[in-house]
């Protein structure tokens, strides 16, 4: 009896399995999300977190960036493949000879997507906003280069009309700066710097308050080629072609989708299951994979920021400039980015980026073991005998991790010294890296705008960002002088000589410079290598895809 | 059992409140704030943004404040997600991690019962040890390792699924397995533990020397009493499944409450992170009830007590 019974029980159980395979094996493939966005022109960007915002004078993030760019547009935009600034909502500008005063003609008809008019008063009244303390708008010192807004800010007028933003008439804005600002116009690329429609504010609360309900779909109100369609937490954003925008014959774009994906895992299994186009990053151990069998669709673009080490020059140890040129020098940066990063990322011999914008450091550090040995030397460590140990902080990261650990390896190989590795949640290393209570700490720049002064100011003495305690007087000098000069080759000899300070100074010991590491489908068009990682959408669209393409992609990310 | 069950519910009141104290207390004693970014904010703004969230209040005054919206139903606004509230943010998420919960329930069930009822009548044969190394298995297999893997095999070799998202029907399938199988481990084995103390008592020799057939045995005298260590364990195991729910989430991409909880952690949102605790607390404290209530109407040795 128990025999026929088991006899039977695994002949159903037999059948149960082959059915189950059989049903999906022999399915029909579902239509991928991607397939669908090619043919409805639908573009699924994958973006590593959540909106905190979408108001432009709140948020301070790439995500929200990434957002905005779609929903709103400022007086310029940028090129698609330079950034160079090119009309948008201004038709065209004139700067006054001093390069002091730069007056917007804005283009005849362009709205809202409400269908109200776009006027110059709107970019006065947003303006007002951004520097209204009550907001906290986290990016308002951007506006300080206008003259007047600094001292509107900090409450020593409350006349806004000192504050150098004039409009002359419906169409015509006068922007009055402190003094020339040469990358002024690259400047209101910066959200923080993009209108908003206030009557729509006020509708749903202060306008010079936070939490305002404005933001949500349907209250939305923006200027730019999209509108805010849905805004699902933790989900999806999707944005819809805006027909009141004045060059809407020309997006080809006709919705995108924004898909929040914190784990950089999940986010290259959608792309290789087909439901993204772009994603944001790709997980470290995947990107020498796709190099090797799907370099079509692996992206390698260089990007405007700095990865390095911070030094407490306030620590005994770290005061001497000598043991921090020691440090630098004892690091091999290229081992770095060739067996860890692997994204292509360019050893760090200085700290602003090379090319950045034609600015390219002539002073550098190099890679001297033994030059950094007699450094230690001189400055009482021969052999790195008496020296501190001290601890390497960093936010708890795999690859934060194995890049200290080889930094640690190195420093202990070349100079003797022993380093430990302290590492911490992210919340508690910014606290503690602010407190300045760390010896050497990892950190990341990554620049607001196209110019060098975004990473030299970041070390002037009275800067919040600085954080090694170090300060220079004629290194602040010479970027003051700087950011009064209209001239871009004088500015840049200041620069080249603040560069020099801070490399022989060295409270920072610069790594490697960042690469964007994404994956792009071939599909996609108009998306271009971009040093702020900037794709305007009016110039994206998908083109038919290659059949092999994802078959492709799924063997490449198969293999371990 | 009105009594009992008036009783319980005023015993959850002090227990939210000291959930809600004991979370308030230490999201204020962990190093980090909500405005804290790597990108420094002027210490002037900071102050206005503080002063509008009302950190820059006395401690016990942000306490007294928080207490105060809470009797209201208000959780307060989140840090992180700046024109949202918690009730708001709890609201869009519940029902996504309900539906996953629930399905996953369901597999755990029609999974894990059959199995341990299998291996508990046909005890000490190869379907025992089958069901049983099955079960084994769904408990020791980690869901982020479940979860990458039916995802290659389904979402990515067979591509009949997707690998992440929850817009579509078929999303549910993969998230809903991997959290599933996982409990219908757990439920197998405590129904085989189950039955097979039952099945050895009296009253089913008596059944059997009767002439009841074995399936009548089985399901009618057998199972209402091998399933109560199941009933017992789906207190705290929804709670689980509702809770747990953070690496599965993750995994395949899902808006469900599960990531609110561990990331409000991380970006020291104390709002949304007292609110989600609040939520499972008050959650675990019901389920319980729930069970013990369902347990009373199947086990009359206990109705009697």
């Amino acid at each position: 009896m128990r025999y026929k019974t088991n006899r039977c029980s695994i002949r159903v159980l037999a059948f149960a399995a082959l059915a189950g395979l059989a049903l999906v094996a022999g399915c029909s493939k579902p239509p991928t999300r991607v397939g669908e966005g090619d043919r409805l022109q639908i573009l699924h960007r994958g973006s590593s977190s959540d909106p905190q915002e979408l108001d432009p004078h709140i948020v301070q993030g790439v995500p929200e960036h990434n957002i905005l760019q779609a929903l709103i547009e400022n007086l310029v935009t940028e090129d698609p493949t330079d950034l160079r600034p090119v009309p948008g909502q201004a038709e065209r500008w004139d700067i006054s000879p001093d390069g002091t005063t730069y007056t917007f003609h804005l283009r005849a008809g362009i709205r809202w997507s409400n269908g109200d008019p776009v006027t110059a008063h709107d970019f006065v009244r947003s303006y007002r906003r951004a520097l209204t303390p009550s907001l906290g708008c986290e990016y308002a010192y951007m506006y300080f280069v206008m003259k007047g807004a600094e001292d509107y800010y900090k409450g020593k007028t409350q006349d806004f009309s000192s504050v150098g933003a004039q409009a002359l008439d419906e169409r015509t804005l006068r922007i009055t700066l402190n003094g020339p600002v040469p990358y002024f116009l690259s400047l209101l690329n910066h959200y923080s710097w993009w209108p908003v429609h206030l009557p729509t504010i006020a509708r749903y609360g202060d306008p010079y308050q936070r939490n305002n309900r404005w933001t949500r779909p349907g209250n939305f109100v923006g200027n730019g080629p999209f509108v805010l369609a849905r805004w699902d937490v933790g989900h999806v954003i999707v944005v819809k072609k805006n027909p009141l925008y004045w060059n809407a014959a020309s997006v080809k774009l006709n919705e995108i989708h924004f898909h929040p994906i914190e784990s950089a895992d999940t986010e290259e299994r959608s792309f290789r299951s087909g439901q993204l186009h772009v994603t944001e990053q790709v997980p470290q151990s995947k990107i020498s994979v796709y190099r090797r069998d799907s370099p079509q669709l692996l992206r390698i673009d260089p990007y405007l920021g700095a990865y390095f080490y911070r030094i407490n020059t306030t620590r005994p140890q770290f005061r001497d400039k000598r043991v921090r040129q020691a440090l630098a020098m004892a690091i091999d940066r290229k081992t770095i980015v060739e067996n860890i990063t692997r994204g292509g990322q360019l050893p760090a011999y200085y700290f602003t980026p090379p090319d950045t914008v034609g600015y390219t450091s002539r002073s550098a550090i190099r890679y001297d073991p033994e030059g950094a040995r007699q450094l230690l030397a001189r400055a009482g460590y021969p052999g790195g005998k008496g020296f501190p140990p001290f601890d390497i902080l960093y936010n708890t990261s795999e690859s934060h991790k194995s890049i200290a650990e080889a930094i640690q390896q190195m420093w202990k190989r070349e100079l003797g010294i022993d380093v430990r590795l302290l590492n911490q949640e992210w919340k508690v290393y910014l606290d503690t890296e602010k407190r300045k209570d760390y010896d050497v700490s990892r950190a990341g720049w990554i620049g607001d705008y196209a110019d060098p002064s975004t990473f030299l100011e970041t070390f002037l003495a009275d800067s919040g960002n600085n954080r090694t305690g170090w300060a220079n007087a004629e290194y602040d000098r010479l970027l003051k002088e700087a950011s009064r000069l209209g001239d871009r080759q004088t500015r840049y000899e200041l620069f080249q000589k603040a560069e020099a300070i801070f490399l022989d100074e060295m409270p920072v010991i610069p790594i490697y410079h960042y690469t964007r590491v994404y994956l792009l489908r071939p599909e996609v068009r108009g998306w271009n290598a971009t040093i702020l990682d900037h794709h305007p959408y009016p110039y994206v669209w998908l083109a038919p895809r290659p059949e092999t393409s994802l078959a492709t992609a799924s063997a490449a990310a198969q293999r371990p | 059992m009105l009594q009992l069950i008036a009783r319980r519910i005023l015993e959850t009141i002090p227990v939210l409140v000291l959930v809600a104290t004991i979370t308030f207390f230490m999201m204020k004693a962990v190093p980090g704030g909500p405005l804290d970014t790597e990108k420094n904010i002027p210490q002037e703004i900071k102050v206005q943004i503080e002063a509008f969230y009302g950190l820059d209040q006395p401690l016990w005054k942000q306490y007294a404040s928080y207490m105060g919206n809470l009797l209201r139903g208000d959780l307060g606004p989140s840090f992180k997600h700046a024109n949202r509230s918690v009730n708001e943010l709890i609201a869009a998420a519940l029902p996504v991690s309900l539906e996953l919960g629930g399905l996953a329930l369901c597999i755990a069930l029609l999974v894990g019962i059959p199995l341990g009822i299998a291996a508990a009548v046909r005890q000490n044969t190869w379907i025992d040890y089958l069901a049983s190394t099955t079960a084994m298995a769904g408990i020791c297999l980690p869901t982020f390792v479940m979860g990458p893997l039916l995802v290659l095999v389904f979402a990515l070799h067979f591509e009949q699924f997707n690998a992440s998202g929850w817009d579509f029907a078929r999303d549910r399938v993969l998230p809903a397995l991997t959290l599933g199988l996982v409990y219908a481990g757990y439920i197998a084995r405590l129904t085989r533990g189950g039955m097979l103390e039952v099945l050895n008592q009296d009253f089913i020799r008596t059944a059997r020397a009767k002439g009841a057939s074995e399936i009548r045995v089985v399901f009618r005298h057998a199972l209402r009493g091998g399933l109560l260590p199941v009933v017992s364990f789906l207190g705290p195991g929804i709670a689980g499944i509702l809770t747990g729910s953070f690496v599965i989430e993750t995994i395949f991409n899902i808006p469900g409450l599960g990531r609110h909880f561990v990331t409000s952690v991380f970006n020291r949102d104390a709002t949304l992170t007292i609110g989600t605790a609040l939520f499972y607390a008050a959650l675990v404290v019901a389920l319980n009830l729930a069970a013990d209530i369902a347990q009373a109407m199947l086990n009359p040795k206990q109705r009697a007590n």
